[in-house]
């Protein structure tokens, strides 16, 4: 495996074998920041386009704890505000000599574009482009429900999962969808029709309108941030309405089985699709997917990175 | 058999067994650690610290092949502060998973001293490494390759020598 574009370029064998790495790795850290040699010598540039958080601190906290180098770059304040394309961009890098790239864009594709054009002889890594897909998201939403909820299995049989709220704009939902699909858990969508994207029958998902009633069947809620800066129409009357119908209150999660988890990728609008209570209660696993994310983000770098294929359960 | 003349060997060398902590090398090495360290409980006549190390993420020759699947470290609670470490390997050859082994450790603590028993030893040291404890000293040639079966994973206990020699 060279590069992590979407979940689509994995097997289930390489989604799990990158599951079971974070897992050895998160034994390791176990609390305890650790510096591992691994990628000592390596260069990995961290290319954001787009407004981020939680998504680069996370690969640049797995990269420095992997020993690897990390070069930020943020669209603002480089020469991609002066209009660089991003082929002068990505050509620069390989100049450089990095790895790795981490790419968030605003575009669909625009990790794809990237990898298949061979502008540069690195991996490329997909950290979001547009309503795309967002893998290492979903790798790490994986991990905390297998950590949560999956018993000691290595897949996610028998599991549902309900993924509530903004689907049309979300990249997290389609890498999720096909992630948890893909490891046997059976996911349920929930959201108002018109922030359903086109084709969605065809996703190996079953879709609800009535939050009520998916809420006692699941064992994991997966909220979505309702993506207001990529909305240019009226998706729903307001958002006292939204919040009234798709919103995760308190009284909807004391519906909820006694062990099913609330989650969210962040940021979080609290208020609008989840109570600030239900955000902040022991039933959230928020805090925890972030520090899972350091984790994952370390084994998909350290797959990528140390060598050739992953050869699950080769010695 | 040898695993139990190493245990006996390993304590006489320490003076008894109370600041032994056993460390294998997954996946074979971590098997005959356990061996090890039961035998040593058995005529000791209480528990040996023991537990594994992976030292994949400390090799330096992990990028000339494919990514090594990581497998489970566990340090036993007492750690190895101060104690003397028995790294447990199943063959020793070039020394480089020694070496990986020996950074591993630096990052858990500082042992008093390390020693290290392996059950086969076949030569064509690359590093200046060397065993405290040898199972069998096995000539081989460098086209060789020397394949250690255990009970608990391959349902036998042997040592085969596979391929000619020159």
């Amino acid at each position: 495996m060279r590069h992590l574009l979407s979940i689509n370029d994995l097997s289930a064998a390489d989604a799990i074998g990158i599951l079971d790495t974070a897992t050895e790795l998160a034994r390791i850290n176990d609390g305890q920041v650790k510096k591992l040699p691994t990628l000592r010598g390596r260069t990995i540039v961290n290319l954001f386009a787009e407004d981020s958080t939680r998504t680069r601190i996370s690969f640049e906290a797995a990269a420095k704890r992997l020993s690897a180098d990390v070069i930020n770059f943020s669209a603002k304040g480089s020469s991609a505000s002066k209009g660089e394309s991003l082929k002068d961009t990505a050509q620069t890098l390989q100049a450089m000599g990095a790895d790795a790239v981490v790419i968030r864009h605003s575009a669909s594709g625009a990790a794809q574009r990237l990898a298949d054009l061979e502008w540069m002889s690195g991996s490329v890594i997909n950290a979001g482009d547009g309503t795309h897909e967002h893998p290492s998201q979903a790798l790490l939403d994986a991990f905390t429900i297998r950590k949560h909820l999956g018993k000691g299995a290595s897949d996610l049989k028998g599991l549902r999962i309900a993924i509530v709220g903004d689907v049309l704009h979300s990249r997290v939902a389609r890498s999720n969808v096909l992630l948890l699909s893909m490891l046997g858990a059976d996911v349920v969508l929930v959201a108002p029709p018109t922030l359903l994207p086109v084709g969605v029958e065809s996703w190996p998902a079953t879709i609800s309108y009535d939050f009520d009633s998916v809420i006692p069947t699941v064992d994991a809620i997966m909220m979505l941030r309702v993506q207001q800066e990529r909305m240019t129409d009226l998706f729903f009357p307001n958002s006292r309405e939204y919040s009234r119908y798709f919103g995760l209150n308190s009284e909807r999660m004391s519906a909820m089985a006694k062990h099913a988890i609330v989650m969210h990728p962040g940021p979080m609008n609290r208020g609008l699709e989840i109570a600030a209570d239900v955000a902040d209660s022991a039933r959230s696993v928020i805090v925890e997917q972030v520090t899972n994310g350091v984790n994952v983000r370390m084994a998909i770098l350290y797959v990528l990175l140390a060598g050739g294929p992953l050869e699950v359960g080769s010695n | 058999m040898s695993v139990a003349l190493s245990a006996q060997e390993i304590l006489e060398k320490n003076h008894g067994s109370s600041d032994i902590t056993v460390l294998g090398i997954p996946t074979r090495g971590a098997h005959l650690a356990a061996r090890i360290a039961a035998i040593m409980s058995s005529i000791e006549g209480k528990e040996i610290a023991h537990g594994t190390l992976d030292i994949t993420l400390y090799r330096d020759d992990l990028r000339l092949r494919p990514p090594r699947t990581i497998m489970p470290t566990s340090i036993p609670p007492i750690g190895i502060q101060g104690r003397d470490v028995i790294l447990i390997d199943d063959v020793l050859y070039s020394g480089r998973t020694i070496r990986a082994a020996l950074d591993a450790l630096g990052e858990v603590g500082r042992p008093r001293t390390v020693q290290l028993a392996v059950l086969v030893d076949r030569g064509h040291r690359q590093l200046p490494i060397r065993a405290d404890f040898v199972g069998k000293n096995l000539p081989t040639s460098e086209k060789q390759s020397v394949r250690v079966s255990l009970t608990e994973i391959d349902s036998v206990d042997e040592v085969v020598i596979e391929g000619e020699a020159n």
